[in-house]
C-alpha cells in the first residue's frame, strides 16, 4: 500500500515539474547505476540523491527491490519484472514500456549492505516532502539513521511545513541527529546543543542511545560531550528499568512455550499416568502438519497464506490426536496399570515416529513461514514485543483455559476424571472406559499437536523437534505436581521466568544447570511437586 | 521352585546360545569381493546430526554412481558401503573400525562434528586407512591418515572479518557461538586477530550457548544492547546446526537488520536457510568456499546432476558437498596415479593432486593434508540463496596450525618424506609439538 | 565370611552365568591371539573390542537391575554414574599421554593448551596414578549417588518423581560437562589415548586383557549382586519394592537399605564406565544424555527385570542388534529397534528370560506360574 502511494506521489511530483527536462538530467546518473560494480553504483546513487530530484525515486526503489537490470545488448539500465520465463522491461524514469527480454539478455544490478543503507538514506532525503504522512515519517526515520548532512536543508524546510505532530517530532529528531554528529556541531550554541540532546533523550530508545553514545565519544566540544554524557546516563537508567520488565516478558514468553509443550503431557502423563516418551513426537507431527497446510496454501491459495496457521490449528489437533488414538488402541491400552512399560513402548514408538518422519519428509529442516500478523515487533514503552511471541503467550493461555473447561465443565471431562480416579466404578456406572481412554489420550496428543503449530513458528521443523522439549515437559509436569493442571501452569511460568532471570548473570548454559539443580532440590522439599494431590489419590 | 529353575535354565541356555551364535557371526571373515573397490561412507543418518549429514551420504552415492558410469576406477566398479553411526561418537569409532577391518574399504568419506573426527582418528591411524573430512573446522590438527577438504579457520573466519572491517567499517564485535571446540578455537583466533588490529577488549563480546539452544530472546536483546554503543557492530556467529533457525527467527522478529548489525555466519549454508523464511534476513552474511549461486559451468552441471539424482527440484547444494566433490575427485586421481588403492601409496600420491573445484578454479592438496580454496562472502537473498559480494583474488591455502595461537604458531605439518610429521616445530627443529 | 557371602547367592542359574563368563574369558583370548588369522575360528580384534563394549553395557544393566528390579527405584540417570566412572578413567589415560600430545606439552592435555590454560586445575591432580584413578572410579559415582540418594530417599521422593529428578541430574551433568570452562574437554571430551599402565592401548594383547578384565568385573559384580540379593538384606529390598510403607511400619530403616543398594549400584556403573572408555577410545558428555539412561533401562526390560542374568542378556542382545542393524539397514534400523521395544513390552512383559514362564503358562493343564522375582506387585505411581 505504502509502496503504491509512493509511486503515486512520485508520479504527482513528476507531473508537476517539467518532466522531460529533469528526466534528461537524471538519465546519465541512472545509467551510471549500472556500471562499475558496487562502488560504481554507490557513486551514482550519491550523485542521484545530491541532485535532489524526486523523479529519481522510482529508479532507486527499483534498485532496492532488485528490479533494476542492465540490458546486455546496449547497456541500458531498465526496470525488469519477471513475467513467466522472460522479463517485461520498462524505463526507470519515464516508465515507458520497453518490450520484453529473455532471461539471459538482462543482468541484475546487484546491491550489498552498504548500498542498501545508501538507498534508504537517499530515499529518505528524497521523500521528505511527500504528500503522504506515512512516507514522510519513514523518510524522517531513514534520515535519522543516515544522518546525511546534505539532507539538512530539505529537512528544515520540511519541518517548517509539517502539520502532523508525530512526523514533525521524528523530523526534529532527525535534525538533532544531523546537527549533533555533523560538522555543524562545533558552531552551535550551548542552548542549541541542549535542545538537540533533549530532543534525542525524549525519543528515549536504543537508537537515540547509540547516537548520544557516539556524540559522547566523538571529537565534539567539551560542552557537547558533557551534555551528551548526561543524556546517556538518563537514558541508560530508563532503559535498565525497561530491561528488567523485558526480562519478565521473556520469562513469560519462555514459560508459555514450556506450558504449551507440557500441557498435552499433563493430560497423557498427569491425568492418565502414561509415561509418554512419544509426546515430543506428537508435537513434531503437529509442526509437520503446519508445514503441509502451508504447502497447500502456497500451491493453491497464496493470497490466503496469512490464514494458513488458523487452518493448521484444527488440522494439527486432528492429525496428532488421531495418531494418539491409534497409539492408544494399538499399544497403550494393553499396558494400563503398568506405567513403566508404557515408558519403554512409547520410547520405541518415538524412535519409529522420528524415523518415519525422516523417511517421508527428509532429514532437513522444513520451512514454516510466519503469517504477516505474526511477524515483526512493536514497542510498548521501552519494551520490544514481537508479535510471534505475543500470540504464543495468548495461545498458550487460551489452550490452557479451554482444557480446564473441557475437563471440569463437560461430560467428557467428567468421564475422564471418573475413569482415572476409579476405573471399575466408572465402568459400573456405564461409562465406556475404553473409549474414554482412547479419547483422553487423543486429547493429550492433539494438544501436543497444537503446541507443534506454535513451536513451528520459533523453532526448527525437523525430525528432532520433539526431542528438545520432552525432558523440559516432564520437568514442568513433575515440578508442578502430577495430575494438577494448575501446577503445570505455575510450574511452566516459574521455570521460564527463573531461566530468563538467571541467563543474563550466569549465561545460558549455567542458567539452565541452576534451574535443573533447583528442581532436584525442590523435589526434596516437596516430593510430590508444587501442587501435590492429597488424600487417597496420592497412593494410587 | 522347580519351575523357576527350569525357566531360568531355559533363559540362560538362550543367553549362552545367542552369545555363541553372535561370536560365530562376528568371527566369520567378511568375504571381500575382489572385483570391486569399496568406499566407506560414515555419516549419521539418524540422531541430531542426521539433518546435516544425510545430504553428504547422498552426494557421495551420486559421485560414486557417476564414477561407475564413467567406467569405475582401475577397471573395477566402486561399491559404496553405507553405515549409520547415529550421531553417537563412540559408535563412530566402532563403525570406522567395522568399515576398515570387516568391510575392507579403501577409503572412508565421513564425519561432520569435530568430536566424531576425534573419535575415529585413532582408528584410522591404527588401521592405516584414509578419511576424507569435508567440513570446515577449527584446525589445530593434521594426521597422516586424514585429508581435510573443508576450510581451516584462515580459509573462512579471517577473510570474513577482514571484509567486515574494510567494507562495513565494523569496530565492535560480538563473537557468538555454541559451546564446543570449533567456536571456542575460532573465537580465540579471531580475538587474537582483532586485538592485533587494534580492537579494544571492551569492543569484543563473547557469548556461548548450549547445543540446540532454542530461546534466543535475551541474547538477541543483549546483542542489540551491545550494538548501541555508538560504534558499528557486527556479529560473528559460530552457532551450530539446529540452534540457527530459532536464532535467525528471533533476529528477524526483533528487527535486527543486516544494514544495522550484520551477522556473518560460518556454519549457515543453503541447507540451513532452507528451513527459514529469509525475507527478514536479507543481507546477513556467510563465509564459505562455495555457494550454490556461483555461476560456473561446472557448478551448473553439478546442481543439475544433484537435482536429477535426488529427483527433487528444490534440493540445494552447499559447501561441504563441494568439499566431498573435491575430495572424491582427488582420491580418484591419486588412486589412478598410484595404480592401487593401497592406503600408503595413495596417501603419498595425494599430496600435490589438483582437481577442478566448482567455483571456477583448481584446488590442490597441500603437504599438510589441507587444500587450497577461494574464500567467498555471500549475502542472504530473499530466495534463500547467497549473493557473492566478495571473493578472494587467489586461492587461500589451508593453515592447520593457526598463527594467532601462542602454542601453535611455530608448528607446521608436512607429510612428504622425509619430514612426514604433523606437528613439526620450526623453532626447535623437531617433530612433536612444543617439545620440552 | 566373605566367601560365604559370595556363595550364598549362588544357585544353578548363577552357576551357568559364571560358567559362560569364565568360558568367554578363556576362549576369546585364545581364539584371538593363538588361532591363526585364516582359521574360521579366529576372532578379529574388532570383535573382541565389540564384545568388550557389550559386556561394559551389561555391567551397567546389571547395576541398574539391582536397584530397579530388586529395589523398585527406576533410575533414569544411571548413565551419569557410568560416565563419571568413564571420565575418571579418561583423565588417567589423558595424563598417560604426557608429552606425546600434538602440542608436545608435558604438563597439560591438548585441549587445555589451545584454550590457553596455564596450569592443571586442582581436580586433575592425582590422576597421574592409576590407583588414584581407580579409586575415583568408585568414589566419584558412589559419593554422588550417596549424596543424591541420602536427600532423595530421606525426603521420600519415590516413583516417577525420583525417575524424573534422576533425569534432571544426568541432564545437568551433561550441560556442565559440555562447558569448556569445566576443564573436561567440552564436547570433544577426552580422546587419543596412548597407554594404560604402560601398555600400548591399541595393542592386541592390551585389548584382550581389557576384555578379560571386563569379564572379570562383570563376574565379580554378578556375584556381589546375587550375594546381596540372596542375603537377608536382599529380602528386605524386595519387600521394599513390593510394599515400602509396610516395611517401614515393621520398623525397618528403609532409607538406609535403599541407600546401600543405590550407592553400590552407582559404583558398579562407574566401574563399567571405566572399563568402557579404554575400549572405545573416547569419553564425551553425550554419555550423560538422558536418552542413554533410558536405553539402559530398556536393555534391562528386554532381558527381564529382576533377573540379574536378564539384564546382561538384554544389554548384549540390544547392542548387538544395534551394531548389526546400523550397518545392515542404515536407513531403517530405528524402525527395527523401536519395533523391538514395543514388541517386547507388549508380548514379553517379563522380558526374554520370562519367555519360558510365559510359554509354560500357556500350556494346558498346568498352573500358571510366575517368576517371583520378576513380578513386582507394586506398580503404584511407577
Amino acid at each position: 500500500m505504502r509502496r503504491a502511494l509512493r509511486w503515486l506521489m512520485a508520479v504527482c511530483v513528476v507531473a508537476a515539474t517539467s518532466t522531460a527536462a529533469f528526466a534528461a538530467d537524471l538519465r546519465p546518473l541512472v545509467q551510471a547505476l549500472g556500471s562499475g560494480g558496487y562502488s560504481g553504483t554507490e557513486k551514482a546513487l550519491a550523485q542521484l540523491s545530491e541532485a535532489g530530484d524526486p523523479a529519481a525515486v522510482p529508479a532507486i526503489e527499483a534498485l532496492q527491490a532488485g528490479d533494476l537490470y542492465v540490458r546486455k545488448a546496449d547497456g541500458t539500465v531498465v526496470v525488469a519484472r519477471k513475467a513467466g520465463d522472460a522479463f517485461t522491461l520498462t524505463d526507470p524514469l519515464t516508465r515507458a514500456a520497453l518490450g520484453e527480454a529473455p532471461a539471459g539478455a538482462v543482468e541484475k544490478i546487484r546491491i550489498n549492505n552498504s548500498l542498501r543503507r545508501a538507498i534508504s538514506a537517499s530515499l529518505g532525503a528524497l521523500t521528505l516532502m511527500s504528500p503522504d504522512a506515512g512516507v514522510r515519517r519513514s523518510a524522517a526515520d531513514a534520515v535519522f539513521k543516515s544522518r546525511d548532512a546534505s539532507a539538512l536543508e530539505t529537512l528544515s524546510a520540511a519541518i517548517a511545513k509539517e502539520q502532523d505532530k508525530g512526523v514533525r517530532a521524528a523530523m526534529e529528531q532527525a535534525r538533532a541527529a544531523i546537527l549533533l554528529t555533523g560538522e555543524a556541531a562545533s558552531k552551535m550554541t550551548d542552548a542549541d546543543i541542549q535542545s538537540a540532546t533533549d530532543t534525542l533523550t525524549a525519543r528515549g530508545d536504543r537508537d537515540a542511545l547509540v547516537l548520544l553514545n557516539m556524540v559522547a565519544g566523538s571529537g565534539a566540544s567539551d560542552v557537547t560531550k558533557k551534555l551528551a554524557a548526561a543524556a546517556v546516563s538518563t537514558l541508560e537508567q530508563k532503559l535498565a528499568f525497561w530491561a528488567a520488565l523485558q526480562n519478565l516478558w521473556y520469562g513469560l514468553s519462555l514459560g508459555s512455550v514450556l506450558l504449551l509443550a507440557a500441557i498435552g503431557l499433563a493430560v497423557t502423563f498427569g491425568v492418565m499416568g502414561v509415561i509418554n516418551m512419544a509426546h515430543g513426537e506428537m508435537v513434531m507431527i503437529g509442526a509437520y502438519t503446519t508445514f503441509l497446510v502451508q504447502e497447500f496454501f502456497r500451491a493453491h491459495a497464496p493470497g490466503l497464506f496469512d490464514l494458513s496457521i488458523l487452518v493448521a490449528l484444527p488440522a494439527a489437533f486432528l492429525v496428532s490426536g488421531g495418531v494418539g488414538i491409534v497409539i492408544e488402541r494399538s499399544v497403550i491400552r494393553w499396558l494400563y496399570g503398568r506405567p513403566l512399560e508404557t515408558l519403554l513402548a512409547t520410547w520405541g514408538l518415538s524412535l519409529a515416529l522420528q524415523q518415519a518422519v525422516r523417511s517421508i519428509f527428509g532429514p532437513t529442516n522444513r520451512e514454516v513461514g510466519a503469517p504477516s500478523w505474526m511477524s515483526g515487533a512493536f514497542e510498548l514503552g521501552g519494551l520490544t514485543i514481537t508479535y510471534g511471541r505475543l500470540w504464543i503467550v495468548v495461545f498458550a493461555f487460551a489452550v490452557f483455559a479451554a482444557l480446564l473447561v473441557a475437563l471440569k465443565r463437560t461430560w467428557f471431562g467428567l468421564s475422564i476424571r471418573a475413569v482415572t480416579q476409579n476405573r471399575p466404578m466408572a465402568n459400573a456406572m456405564g461409562i465406556r472406559t475404553a473409549r474414554v481412554d482412547a479419547l483422553t489420550f487423543g486429547l493429550g496428543s492433539g494438544i501436543a499437536g497444537l503446541a507443534g503449530v506454535a513451536l513451528s513458528q520459533i523453532d526448527n521443523v525437523s525430525p528432532n523437534l520433539g526431542q528438545g522439549y520432552i525432558l523440559d515437559s516432564f520437568m514442568v509436569v513433575v515440578f508442578g505436581g502430577v495430575g494438577n493442571l494448575w501446577g503445570t501452569l505455575v510450574g511452566a511460568l516459574t521455570l521460564g521466568t527463573m531461566n530468563k532471570f538467571l541467563e543474563p548473570y550466569a549465561g545460558a548454559v549455567l542458567g539452565k544447570i541452576l534451574v535443573l539443580i533447583f528442581i532436584i532440590l525442590f523435589i526434596q522439599r516437596r516430593p510430590r511437586g508444587l501442587f501435590a494431590l492429597k488424600g487417597r489419590a496420592v497412593e494410587a | 521352585m522347580r519351575t523357576k529353575q527350569l525357566t531360568s535354565s531355559f533363559g540362560i541356555g538362550a543367553l549362552a546360545g545367542l552369545a555363541m551364535g553372535a561370536m560365530a557371526s562376528f568371527a566369520m571373515p567378511a568375504q571381500a569381493a575382489d572385483d570391486t573397490i569399496k568406499v566407506g561412507i560414515l555419516h549419521s543418518l539418524s540422531g541430531t546430526m542426521a539433518i546435516s549429514e544425510t545430504t553428504l551420504k547422498d552426494v557421495m552415492l551420486m559421485l560414486i554412481d557417476e564414477q561407475n558410469k564413467k567406467g569405475g576406477l582401475l577397471g573395477k566398479k566402486l561399491e559404496p558401503v553405507v553405515v549409520d553411526p547415529a550421531s553417537n561418537w563412540p559408535l563412530f569409532a566402532e563403525k570406522a573400525r567395522e568399515l576398515i577391518s570387516k568391510d575392507k574399504v579403501s577409503a572412508v568419506f565421513g564425519c561432520w562434528t569435530s568430536v566424531s573426527r576425534k573419535s575415529v582418528l585413532p582408528v584410522f591411524e591404527e588401521l592405516n586407512n584414509i578419511l576424507f573430512y569435508p567440513v570446515q573446522y577449527e584446525g589445530e590438527e593434521s594426521s597422516r591418515n586424514v585429508f581435510y577438504t573443508g576450510a581451516a579457520p584462515n580459509q573462512q573466519a579471517i577473510p570474513a572479518v577482514d571484509y567486515l572491517m574494510q567494507k562495513e567499517k565494523v569496530q565492535r564485535w560480538v563473537l557468538a557461538g555454541t559451546d564446543y571446540v570449533y567456536p571456542r578455537t575460532t573465537n580465540k583466533i579471531l580475538e587474537a586477530y582483532l586485538k592485533g588490529k587494534g580492537v579494544k577488549p571492551e569492543d569484543i563480546m563473547i557469548n556461548y550457548t548450549p547445543f540446540g539452544h532454542s530461546d534466543w530472546q535475551s541474547i538477541v536483546a543483549d546483542i542489540k544492547k551491545f550494538g548501541s554503543a555508538g560504534k558499528k557492530t557486527a556479529v560473528v556467529s559460530t552457532i551450530n546446526g539446529d540452534a540457527n533457525v530459532p536464532f535467525y527467527k528471533e533476529l528477524g522478529n526483533q528487527g535486527v537488520k543486516a544494514q544495522d548489525i550484520p551477522v556473518v555466519a560460518f556454519s549457515v549454508g543453503e541447507e540451513e536457510l532452507a528451513g527459514i523464511d529469509t525475507k527478514p534476513l536479507l543481507g546477513h552474511l556467510a563465509a564459505w568456499n562455495y555457494f550454490q549461486s556461483v555461476e560456473t559451468p561446472a557448478n551448473a552441471e553439478f546442481i543439475k546432476e544433484w537435482k536429477a539424482y535426488t529427483k527433487n527440484d528444490k534440493r540445494v547444494t552447499n559447501d561441504p558437498m563441494e568439499a566431498h566433490y573435491i575430495g572424491f575427485n582427488m582420491w580418484v586421481k591419486a588412486v589412478e596415479a598410484a595404480g592401487t588403492t593401497e592406503p600408503d601409496k595413495v596417501i603419498d600420491a595425494m599430496v600435490g593432486v589438483s582437481v577442478p573445484n566448482l567455483t571456477g578454479g583448481y584446488s590442490a592438496m597441500l603437504p599438510n593434508h589441507h587444500i587450497t580454496k577461494p574464500v567467498l562472502i555471500g549475502e542472504v537473498q530473499e530466495n534463500g540463496q547467497f549473493d557473492v559480494v566478495s571473493k578472494t583474488s587467489g586461492l587461500v591455502p589451508g593453515d592447520e596450525w593457526s598463527d594467532f595461537l601462542p602454542d601453535s604458531k611455530d608448528l607446521i605439518a608436512d607429510w612428504r618424506k622425509p619430514m612426514s610429521c604433523g606437528n613439526f616445530n620450526v623453532k626447535t627443529g623437531k617433530c612433536g609439538g612444543k617439545g620440552s | 565370611m566373605l566367601l560365604r557371602f559370595f556363595l550364598m547367592g549362588l544357585d544353578r542359574k548363577a552357576g551357568i552365568v559364571l560358567a559362560i563368563l569364565a568360558f568367554l574369558a578363556v576362549v576369546v583370548p585364545a581364539m584371538t591371539l593363538w588361532v591363526p588369522a585364516d582359521s574360521p575360528f579366529h576372532l578379529s580384534i574388532f570383535t573382541v573390542s565389540l564384545l568388550g563394549k557389550y559386556l561394559c553395557f551389561a555391567l551397567l544393566a546389571l547395576a541398574l537391575d539391582l536397584v530397579w528390579g530388586y529395589c523398585g527405584i527406576l533410575s533414569l540417570g544411571h548413565a551419569a554414574f557410568f560416565a563419571l566412572g568413564g571420565y575418571a578413567m579418561g583423565m588417567y589415560l589423558m595424563r598417560q599421554i604426557g608429552p606425546r600430545g600434538v602440542y608436545g606439552n608435558p604438563l597439560l592435555p591438548d585441549f587445555m593448551v589451545f584454550l590457553n590454560w596455564k596450569e592443571l586445575p586442582w581436580y586433575w591432580l592425582g590422576f597421574d596414578h592409576f590407583w588414584f584413578a581407580a579409586l575415583m572410579v568408585l568414589v566419584v559415582p558412589g559419593a554422588l549417588a550417596f549424596a543424591f540418594g541420602w536427600f532423595a530417599f530421606r525426603s521420600r521422593v519415590t516413583g516417577v518423581y525420583l525417575s524424573i529428578i534422576t533425569q534432571a541430574l544426568t541432564f545437568a551433568l551433561l550441560l556442565a560437562f559440555f562447558r569448556n570452562d569445566m576443564g573436561f574437554g567440552g564436547n570433544n571430551g577426552l580422546t587419543d589415548f596412548k597407554d594404560i599402565l604402560g601398555y600400548d592401548i591399541q595393542a592386541d594383547t592390551t585389548r584382550v586383557a581389557l576384555f578379560v578384565a571386563t569379564v572379570a568385573a562383570l563376574a565379580l559384580s554378578y556375584m556381589i549382586a546375587s550375594g546381596v540379593i540372596g542375603s537377608k538384606l536382599g529380602k528386605v529390598l524386595v519387600a521394599l519394592r513390593d510394599a515400602e510403607s509396610r516395611v517401614r511400619f515393621m520398623g525397618y530403616d528403609t532409607e538406609s537399605y535403599k541407600l546401600f543398594a543405590w550407592t553400590l549400584s552407582a559404583c558398579m556403573a562407574g566401574v563399567a564406565g571405566a572399563l568402557y572408555v579404554p575400549q572405545v577410545g573416547i569419553i564425551n558428555p553425550s554419555e550423560f544424555a538422558p536418552a542413554s539412561s533410558i536405553e539402559a533401562v530398556i536393555w534391562v526390560a528386554v532381558g527381564g527385570r529382576g533377573t540379574l542374568a536378564g539384564a546382561i542378556l538384554g544389554a548384549v542382545l540390544v547392542n548387538m542388534g544395534k551394531s548389526y542393524f546400523t550397518g545392515a539397514l542404515p536407513e531403517l534400523w530405528l524402525f527395527a529397534l523401536g519395533g523391538l521395544f514395543v514388541a517386547v513390552t507388549l508380548f514379553l512383559p517379563k522380558g526374554l528370560l520370562g519367555l519360558g514362564a510365559q510359554l509354560k503358562a500357556k500350556l494346558p493343564g498346568r498352573k500358571a506360574s510366575t517368576l517371583p522375582n520378576a513380578q513386582p506387585a507394586d506398580q503404584k505411581g511407577a
